[in-house]
């Protein structure tokens, strides 16, 4: 066990993990931000997707020694009060189904969006890997780009 | 699923309205009895809470696993209670009889409740007039309800339902209350966003993994490595050293280890070095095929369906077509990976997780502990999706032997590869379709099936259009087990049938549509035997469809493919659009009209459809699961292969025929034909005909 300071959603957090310990079970066991959710392990489904320094990460497979001074960002800081442009298009378009994959979904599109503000059908696809069973896709990207039409008229 | 069951269970719930009990006095609350709280809730029935500060809250009687039920379920109470839809809340309704079938599966839970749900809206609603009419010695018949208010017409006098609430609940329970006319909806067939939207984009803890309770352990559970192997020497020697690990319990078949957090728990679980005896047989995905070839050469034992002789008309065609057709086996993958909360101590359970079928769980939980099912509680969150492997019970009923043997509450939590080893898997399948065919008319169809487990039921449409028509099956002894998946038996016997069909179509040059409105007008003027289907709504959702997506002129570099199903009482006819990019086909767009009676929820029921193509294309293209000497080589999303943003149509219209008709099913009915409609659209762009799933491979 080894004692790590993070800075998440803006505080800085003490922890107590083994170094091995993956961010997602620190935000979720440690911490008790479950709003990060498991759903592979090996980063491939992006259920676990959070903001690490701009940079959407799966945190399933980064070991919370690796974390260091890097400011990470999770669905929970995502905006204060619930009202990012992309959470309000997730309503807006009535995007989820079970919903549980979708606070990757938007942390993936939420740096997407930092880097590129209006992103094309092609970008999206490239930015947005994460796997959803319902089948949201459609409406995913239809938000997106909602979303992106609020940022870019604010 | 059984119909008939939640039929009887209507029945049953609405004999009770009039006999009073449904809907007799509960107060203070049903769920804890305890006399002794002050501020109790108000029940007219066990749908509708009034609480103290005069909120209504409606109860989703359903498990809500995507399909929506949470929101549409309470649309049906609210629009007949006459509630403001924006001021009321939501609840999941805890596992309770009173509730009648509290599943979710077979696209039953808006069919099967649509009646009884309006009838007890309507009751407490005709409750709180009276209450008020009474108050002001007026006639109900003078008084109105409407956004939770009585209003008296003449006087204009207001009483809210919160102020009612306490005479409300010593009314007479009305047995027979009036219903709405449904040219009076206000919210039924609207677009109604899902109750738990915000919660979701803001990460709340909604779902079973997000369980967190004090002195809680966290526990996983080394299982079966392979389908044939038991579990033989254990030594937990170095799992019991992980630090975090406070327990290890063997159970008959596998070993729990128990941890302060998930990573101890899973670092605890890999560290135990576990013999494992074969004592079955290793199975192998080639062998179940080369077994399933056999079968169909030498013809299935069991006939499901024989009109008129499929051979004379064999021996009499110019050419028979003669095609096999290849299924993989599948796992789930709902996003959310097993788990289950329990907590069963002092003779007492305490079940909270993800099942679909929370009321044959607790049953299940009780014949294995012997607990009497008064003393199991089940109370079921919100699902990250179902699509059928949470209609077995395995991950709860393990949770609750794992904290009996602990005495301890546990999470038990599934990694992925536990999920995708450990499955009740779509079984593997191979048809066998033969027609007889001469230079324009079909005069056979011969379809034969044989799959893992119980074989292959169902017929095509064309059952019932053909003078000649024969289907036969024959199951395949395995110990693979197998389950229910999405639209189960429909999904894959869509996907032959429909892309055979559209081989017929292509040999006897019949546009595909036009040569379907032929069936359907045959099936309707000139039935051959029994007819399992509607051929006018068959019609018309295939009118639909050609008339949305204006069949028949495709723009240039589009291809297109066709298909259409019946399954759980609702109609879907589908035209996908593919384009080429670097030579290889892309989904564009899809068109989908649907018939399934009233639709409840307009932006709910499209998020269903689109959801369901999005689900069959991917079933279409990338996924499968191979044993190897009875072990998943697939066992996590780097090898089993899943559609990405990239595969899913740009768009998806979807258009419900209007229709003043009970609801029918809508979880599932979008997914049966896509495969088809989308192998279809690839011949046209191709020239190749795909006549095993997924398709990825082999494009």
């Amino acid at each position: 066990m080894a004692k790590y300071s993070l800075s998440i959603n803006g505080k800085i957090m003490s922890v107590e993990a083994d170094d091995d310990t993956p961010l997602l079970w620190v935000l979720r066991d440690n911490l008790n931000l479950v709003g990060t959710k498991f759903g592979c392990g090996v980063a491939q489904c992006g259920a676990c997707t959070v903001d690490l320094d701009g940079e959407a990460l799966r945190s399933c497979v980064l070991p919370v020694s690796a974390v260091g001074k890097r400011k990470v960002v999770t669905i929970e800081g995502l905006s204060e009060d619930g009202d990012h442009p992309l959470q309000k298009a997730w309503e807006e378009l009535d995007v989820s189904q079970c919903g549980y994959c979708q606070s990757g979904q938007l942390m993936a599109a939420s740096t997407l969006l930092k880097s590129t503000p209006d992103p094309t059908d092609q970008q999206i696809d490239e930015a947005m890997t994460n796997i959803c069973r319902c089948g949201t896709q459609v409406r995913i990207r239809k938000a997106i780009h909602l979303a992106a039409k609020k940022l870019n008229t604010k | 699923m059984d119909f008939m069951n939640s039929r009887r269970n209507f029945l049953k719930v609405s004999a009770l309205t009039g006999g009073g009990i449904l809907f007799g006095l509960v107060f203070p609350s049903f769920e804890t009895n305890d006399t002794s709280t002050a501020l109790a809730d108000y029940m007219p029935n066990i749908y509708i809470k009034i609480k103290p500060d005069g909120k209504i809250v409606l109860m989703a009687p359903n498990p809500e696993i995507g399909q929506g039920v949470k929101t549409s379920l309470p649309i049906i109470i609210a629009e007949e209670l006459g509630v403001d839809w924006k001021k009321i809340e939501v609840e999941l309704a805890p596992l309770d009889n009173r509730y009648g079938r509290q599943t979710a599966g077979g696209s039953g839970a808006i069919r099967g409740r649509y009646a009884d749900l309006r009838k007890m809206g309507a009751a407490a609603r005709e409750m709180f007039v009276n209450a008020a009419a009474q108050i002001w010695s007026v006639s109900a018949a003078d008084c109105i309800a409407d956004d939770g208010m009585v209003i008296h017409k003449s006087s204009g006098k207001k009483l809210s339902y919160g102020e009612l609430a306490s005479k409300a609940v010593t009314m007479q329970i009305p047995a027979n209350p009036t219903l709405k006319d449904p040219k009076d909806f206000k919210y039924i067939g609207t677009r109604i966003t899902d109750v738990d939207v915000h919660s979701i984009v803001t990460g709340k803890p909604l779902f079973g993994i997000d369980t967190r309770r004090e002195g809680m352990l966290f526990a996983m559970i080394a299982r079966s490595p392979a389908y044939g192997k038991t579990l033989g020497n254990v030594d937990d020697t170095k799992a019991r050293k992980v630090n975090g690990v406070k327990n290890v319990i063997k159970l008959k078949n596998s070993v729990a280890v128990l941890a302060t957090s998930t990573w101890a728990a899973k670092k605890g679980r890999d560290a135990l070095v576990i013999q494992w005896n074969t004592t079955g047989k290793l199975e192998n995905s080639s062998d179940h095929f080369a077994g399933f070839k056999e079968i169909l050469e030498k013809g299935p034992t069991t006939v499901g369906r024989n009109d008129g002789d499929v051979e004379i008309a064999k021996q009499k065609a110019t050419k028979v077509l003669d095609v096999y057709y290849e299924i993989p086996t599948l796992s789930h993958c709902q996003m959310e990976p097993l788990n289950f909360f329990a907590d069963v101590r002092d003779g007492k359970v305490e079940l909270y997780g993800p099942t679909q079928v929370p009321d044959q769980l607790r049953n299940d939980v009780a014949e294995k502990l012997g607990i009497n099912k008064d003393n199991i509680t089940v109370v079921v969150p919100r699902q990250g999706g179902g699509f059928g492997r949470k209609l077995m019970t395995d991950n709860g009923v393990e949770a609750a032997l794992v904290s009996a043997a602990a005495q301890s509450p546990v999470q038990v939590q599934w990694t992925r590869e536990d999920d995708m080893q450990n499955d009740f898997y779509r079984p593997a399948e191979m048809y066998r379709y033969r027609a007889a065919l001469t230079a324009n008319e079909l005069l056979a169809w011969h379809q034969s099936a044989v799959g893992i487990g119980r074989g292959i039921r169902g017929d095509s449409y064309v059952a019932g259009a053909m003078v000649n028509y024969r289907s036969d099956s024959q199951g395949f002894n395995s110990n693979t087990p197998t389950g229910w998946w999405r639209a189960p038996g429909a999904c894959t016997m869509a996907y032959v049938a429909e892309s055979f069909f559209d081989e017929i179509c292509l040999e006897l040059k019949k546009d595909p549509v036009a040569f379907r409105l032929d069936f359907f007008k045959k099936a309707k003027d000139a039935p051959v035997g029994r007819l399992g289907y509607d051929p006018i709504k068959y019609k018309t959702v295939v009118e639909l469809v050609a008339k949305m997506s204006n069949w028949g002129t495709t723009p240039t570099g589009v291809y297109r493919g066709f298909a259409t199903w019946f399954s759980f009482g609702s109609y879907a006819a589908q035209v996908v659009e593919v384009k080429l990019e670097d030579g290889k086909p892309r989904v564009t767009k899809v068109y989908c009209a649907v018939y399934c009676g009233r639709v409840i929820n307009l932006s709910g029921a499209e998020n269903q459809i689109q959801g369901a193509i999005v689900d069959g294309i991917n079933h279409a293209m990338f996924p499968k699961v191979t044993f190897v000497d009875g072990a998943v080589q697939e066992t996590n999303f780097n090898t089993y292969n899943f559609l990405r943003m990239y595969d899913a149509p740009l768009d998806i219209e979807v258009k419900f025929v209007e229709s003043d008709e009970a609801p029918t099913g809508l979880g599932e009915p979008a997914l049966p034909p896509i495969a088809a409609a989308l192998g279809n659209a690839i011949f046209a762009a191709t020239g190749k005909r795909l006549r095993r799933l997924p398709f990825a491979g082999q494009l």
